[in-house]
C-alpha cells in the first residue's frame, strides 16, 4: 500500500509538468483549432531566452515576466507571419507547417546555444517537502504556478470581453465576424497567449529535466495525451489529463508485470486511446453536434 | 466546417476539359516512365539505392494517400505498419530461410490484417483524436520492437542484418539496379491497383465517407466496414513499402522507425498532394533529397533550413505537386 501512495504522489509531481504543458496545448486549440506539434519547440526556445536573460544578470521574476512578454510577442508574430496567408489552406498544409516550426525551433536552438544540457535555477528551491523526497520544494510550486494560471485563464476566458471575443472567434468565426470581432486578431492573440503559456510551462520544467534543445519532445507528447485525455475543449479538463497521465504512467510502470517497466509511455498511450474510445471527446470535453 | 471537408480535394473538374489536358498528362507519364525505366542504367550505385528509397517511400505514401486523401482518416502512425511490413520480411529471411520474393506478399498480408484491426477501434475517433491514436502508435512502435521478451525474434537493439540478393538469370546487373527494378515493377503493380480501386465501386464509396459519412451511410455504405477496410489495405501498401526498404537497406533496427518516419511520409503526402496518386513519387523525392540539400545548405541550421524549405514548398504549392500541375495545366489551356 506504501508504494501505491509513494507511486501516486511521484506520479502527482511528474504529471504537474504534463498539465502545464496540456493546459498550453489547450489554449491555442481553443484558440485556433488546430493541435500545434510545435508548441513544446517553442516552449523549450522561450526557456532558452529566460536563461539567456539569466545569464545576463537579469533577477529571476524580471527574466521571468520579460520571457513571457517576448514569447507572446513571438507567437503573435509567428501567427501573422506564417498562418495568416494559409489561413483557409487544410489542415494537413497546416500540420506541415508546423512540423517546419519544429524542425525550424530545434535546430535554432541548437545553433544559438549548442546541444549541451544546462542546469536551470528553481525559484522554490529543491528543499524536500514530504514523502522522500517524492515531491520537492520545486514540484509543489509548479503545481501551484500551473494551478494559478488555470485560474487566470478561467477568469480571462469567462469575465473579459477579450476573452468571450476570442471564445466566439473560436466556436463560429463567421458569425463573429459578423457582430464585429476581429477574428485573425483573436487568432494571433491566441497564439501569442499559447506561446506565453508555453513558457511557464518551459520554465517550471526546465529545473527538473535540464535545458536542452530536446527537452520537449517526450513532455509534449504526455501533454497532448493528458489534453486529449481530459477533453480538448476544457482547460480544467486537461489539467486533470495532466496530472492522470503521470499517474497512469508510474503505476503501468511498478504494477504490469514484464512489460511494465519498459512499455510505460506506450502502455499509458494505449490507455488514452481505450478512454477515447469509449468517450470519444475526452473525459470533460463537449460533444459537438454537427449538422448534416 | 469539418476535418473532412477540409482536406477534401478542391473543386471537381469537368469532363471535357479532362480529356483535352489527357493526352498532355499521358504523354508526362510516358517521359516520367522511360525516365523511371532507363535512369539506373547510367547512374552510380548510391544514386540507385537513393532512387530505390524514393520508390518506397512513394509507395508508402500511396497508401497513406488511399487512408487520407481518399478516405480521410488521418495517420501519424504509418511508421508503425512500415516497421511491420520489414521486420516481417527480416524475420521470415532470417530465421525461416524464405526467398526475399516470397516475403514481400506475406508483409503485406500480415499489414492488412493489423491495418484492419487497428482500423476496427479507430472507427470510433475522428480527425485529432484519431491522429492522436496513430500518434501513440507511431511512438509504441520502437519501444515494442526492443522488448527483451521478443528479443529472440527481432534482435532487440541491434536488430536483423540481411543478405542482399543478387540479380537471378544471370542478368547483368548489379545489386542494387536489381532490386530498383523489383521495387518499380511492385510499385506500378501497386499503383494500378490503387488506381483501379479508387475508380471502382468501393473507390467511390471511400471517398463518399471522406465527403459526407452521413449522407454515404443513407445510400447503404457500409461506412465501419471501409473505413477498417480501407485502413487494411493502406496499411499493406505500407508495409510493402517497409518489406522492400528491409531488403534494401539490408538491416532493420527499431530506431529506423521512430515518429520521425511517420511524420516524414505525412510531409511527403502533402508535397505531392493530397488525393493524387503520381503525387507520392514528388513525395518520395522529398524525403529522400530534401534533407541532403538543407544540409548542404548549411551545415549547423540544416534542420531550420528543412523547415524553410517546408513552409516556401506549403506557400508556392498549397496542394502539393498534384495541385502544381493541375495549375499548370488549366493556365496552358487558358492561353
Amino acid at each position: 500500500m506504501e508504494t501505491f501512495f509513494q507511486q501516486v504522489l511521484g506520479g502527482i509531481a511528474t504529471g504537474g509538468i504534463y498539465a502545464c504543458m496540456a493546459l498550453a496545448v489547450v489554449m491555442i486549440y481553443q484558440a485556433i483549432h488546430h493541435l500545434n506539434l510545435a508548441q513544446g519547440e517553442m516552449a523549450m526556445f522561450s526557456t532558452f531566452i529566460a536563461w539567456q536573460l539569466l545569464q545576463w544578470g537579469f533577477p529571476y521574476w524580471a527574466a521571468f515576466v520579460l520571457t513571457l512578454g517576448i514569447s507572446f510577442a513571438g507567437g503573435f508574430l509567428i501567427e501573422r507571419v506564417v498562418l495568416k496567408p494559409l489561413e483557409n489552406a487544410p489542415v494537413l498544409s497546416h500540420l506541415v507547417i508546423f512540423i517546419a516550426l519544429y524542425a525550424i525551433f530545434n535546430s535554432l536552438a541548437g545553433f544559438i546555444w549548442d546541444f549541451t544540457v544546462k542546469p536551470f535555477p528553481s525559484p522554490f528551491g529543491t528543499a524536500a517537502l514530504f514523502g522522500e523526497g517524492l515531491i520537492g520544494a520545486h514540484q509543489a510550486g509548479m503545481i501551484l504556478v500551473t494551478l494559478i494560471v488555470l485560474f487566470l485563464l478561467f477568469a480571462f476566458f469567462r469575465y473579459t470581453r477579450v476573452g468571450l471575443a476570442m471564445r466566439a472567434a473560436a466556436a463560429n468565426p463567421e458569425s463573429a465576424r459578423l457582430v464585429g470581432i476581429r477574428v485573425g486578431t483573436m487568432a494571433a492573440l491566441g497564439w501569442g497567449m499559447a506561446a506565453s503559456i508555453g513558457a511557464v510551462a518551459g520554465i517550471m520544467i526546465a529545473p527538473v529535466v535540464f535545458l536542452e534543445p530536446n527537452m520537449m519532445l517526450s513532455i509534449l507528447l504526455y501533454g497532448f495525451a493528458g489534453a486529449v485525455l481530459g477533453g480538448l475543449t476544457s482547460p480544467g479538463g486537461a489539467v486533470f489529463g495532466g496530472f492522470a497521465v503521470g499517474v497512469i504512467e508510474n503505476l503501468a510502470g511498478t504494477y504490469i508485470p514484464v512489460v511494465g517497466a519498459e512499455l510505460k509511455l506506450p502502455i499509458a498511450l494505449a490507455l488514452i486511446v481505450v478512454v477515447l474510445v469509449i468517450k470519444p471527446n475526452g473525459l470533460f470535453g463537449r460533444t459537438v453536434v454537427q449538422r448534416v | 466546417m469539418t476535418a473532412q471537408q477540409d482536406i477534401a480535394l478542391p473543386a471537381g473538374r469537368d469532363k471535357t476539359a479532362d480529356r483535352k489536358s489527357g493526352t498532355a498528362m499521358l504523354l508526362l507519364s510516358i517521359a516520367v516512365l522511360a525516365v523511371l525505366f532507363l535512369c539506373p542504367l547510367f547512374l552510380k550505385n548510391f544514386t540507385v539505392f537513393q532512387l530505390t528509397m524514393m520508390l518506397i517511400y512513394a509507395i508508402a505514401i500511396m497508401g497513406l494517400n488511399l487512408l487520407t486523401g481518399f478516405n480521410g482518416q488521418f495517420s501519424l502512425g504509418h511508421g508503425a505498419f512500415y516497421a511491420i511490413g520489414a521486420y516481417t520480411t527480416a524475420i521470415l529471411m532470417e530465421h525461416f530461410g524464405i526467398a526475399y520474393g516470397w516475403t514481400i506478399p506475406v508483409a503485406g498480408l500480415v499489414c492488412f490484417v493489423s491495418g484492419f484491426l487497428f482500423g476496427l477501434p479507430a472507427l470510433r475517433l475522428e480527425s485529432i483524436y484519431l491522429a492522436l491514436a496513430t500518434f501513440s502508435l507511431a511512438i509504441a512502435t520502437p519501444q515494442i520492437l526492443k522488448l527483451s521478451i521478443l528479443e529472440e525474434w527481432t534482435g532487440g537493439v541491434q536488430g536483423i542484418v540481411i543478405i542482399k540478393p543478387d540479380a537471378p538469370f544471370g542478368l547483368p546487373l548489379s545489386q542494387d539496379q536489381w532490386l530498383y527494378y523489383v521495387t518499380l515493377g511492385t510499385g506500378l503493380l501497386l499503383y494500378w491497383a490503387a488506381r483501379n480501386l479508387v475508380r471502382s465501386r468501393s473507390g467511390r464509396a471511400i471517398m463518399a465517407i471522406r465527403d459526407n459519412p452521413v449522407a454515404a451511410r443513407s445510400m447503404g455504405v457500409n461506412v465501419s466496414l471501409y473505413k477498417a477496410l480501407t485502413f487494411g489495405v493502406s496499411a499493406l501498401f505500407t508495409g510493402v513499402a517497409g518489406a522492400l526498404a528491409a531488403i534494401v537497406v539490408q538491416f532493420v533496427a527499431p530506431d529506423s522507425f521512430t515518429l520521425v518516419l511517420s511524420i516524414a511520409l505525412l510531409v511527403g503526402l502533402v508535397v505531392g498532394g493530397v488525393g493524387w496518386l503520381p503525387g507520392a513519387l514528388a513525395g518520395g523525392a522529398f524525403i529522400v533529397f530534401v534533407p541532403n540539400i538543407a544540409e548542404e545548405v548549411s551545415k549547423g541550421l540544416s534542420g531550420a533550413m528543412y523547415g524553410l524549405i517546408m513552409i516556401l514548398l506549403i506557400y508556392l504549392m498549397p496542394s502539393g505537386a498534384g495541385g502544381l500541375i493541375r495549375t499548370l495545366a488549366d493556365w496552358q489551356k487558358r492561353r
